[in-house]
């Protein structure tokens, strides 16, 4: 399976993480799922997670968005989203996801949004 | 005029990029949209997943087949596993309040939103048998 790939960078005290390539089973939701893990150990309780380089998504990668929103929730942070696809936006609405996520396409406006 | 393309692959995650290209050659030749063919693309990648994890439970060496049947005007495609069967009738509905934050269990509901017919079954000679249809649209 194709990597996905994850670089971090900060804004203020808001962690965007880049993602390039698949969320699918196996190593792309793991990749995930450690990135935002790590963040949360790290103290960085605002994460954004900037998807406008996300070629392909399945229903677990899906579901690995879903847990990461939940992870960061539990640990007292935020989670947003930045640049859906079309496809993952596509994904999100027919299951109803949509009205979870706080979701944006400018940067600015998302690192702003951050209590 | 029926065409069919059959491959077998090891239920080894490695091997669904294998079908996926196939999936991609089969729409692109039948001419569907660019959006019928991605999600169609997406509803062959679950039902192989469901298969090599559920149905198969991982076992490397029990067999996936995968079985594309194109007609002028409709692709429909077979996927088996080789286990003790799955019974899709039980599962809960993702976008059930009580189910929405689940982490899985939304590969069958995106199967059956993107295909035109989806069915599942039990094979006469063991495993399980999905049978996903998507009829051409004037595209």
């Amino acid at each position: 399976m194709a990597n996905l790939n994850i670089k971090d960078r900060q804004t203020n005290d808001v962690t965007i993480l880049d993602l390039s390539g698949k969320i699918t089973i196996g190593e792309g939701s793991v990749q995930l799922r450690e990135a935002v893990r790590r963040q949360l150990d790290e103290g960085h309780k605002k994460i954004l997670l900037n998807l406008g380089d996300v070629s392909y998504v399945d229903s677990s990668g899906i579901g690995e968005l879903v847990s990461s929103y939940t992870t960061t929730n539990h640990n007292g942070g935020q989670l947003k989203l930045l640049n859906q696809t079309k496809k993952i936006h596509d994904l999100l609405t027919i299951t109803k996801l949509l009205t979870v996520f706080e979701s944006f396409d400018n940067e600015e406006a998302a690192v702003a949004s951050f209590k | 005029m029926t065409e069919t393309i059959e491959l077998s692959i090891n239920s080894k995650l490695e091997f669904v990029d294998l079908v996926a290209s196939v999936t991609k050659s089969v729409t692109a030749k039948m001419g569907f949209s660019e959006d019928d063919a991605s999600w169609i693309e997406l509803a062959v990648h679950e039902a192989v997943i469901n298969a090599i994890m559920h149905g198969n439970r991982n076992a490397a060496d029990k067999q996936v087949d995968v079985r594309f049947v194109t007609e002028e005007e409709a692709l429909t495609v077979y996927v088996r596993d080789h286990g003790a069967g799955f019974d899709p009738a039980h599962l809960p509905d993702p976008t059930d309040s009580d189910h929405l934050l689940n982490p899985s269990g939304r590969g069958i509901f995106y199967m059956r939103t993107f295909m035109d017919e989806v069915e599942h079954s039990i094979h006469p000679e063991g495993g399980s048998v999905v049978r996903m249809k998507k009829n051409k649209r004037g595209n």
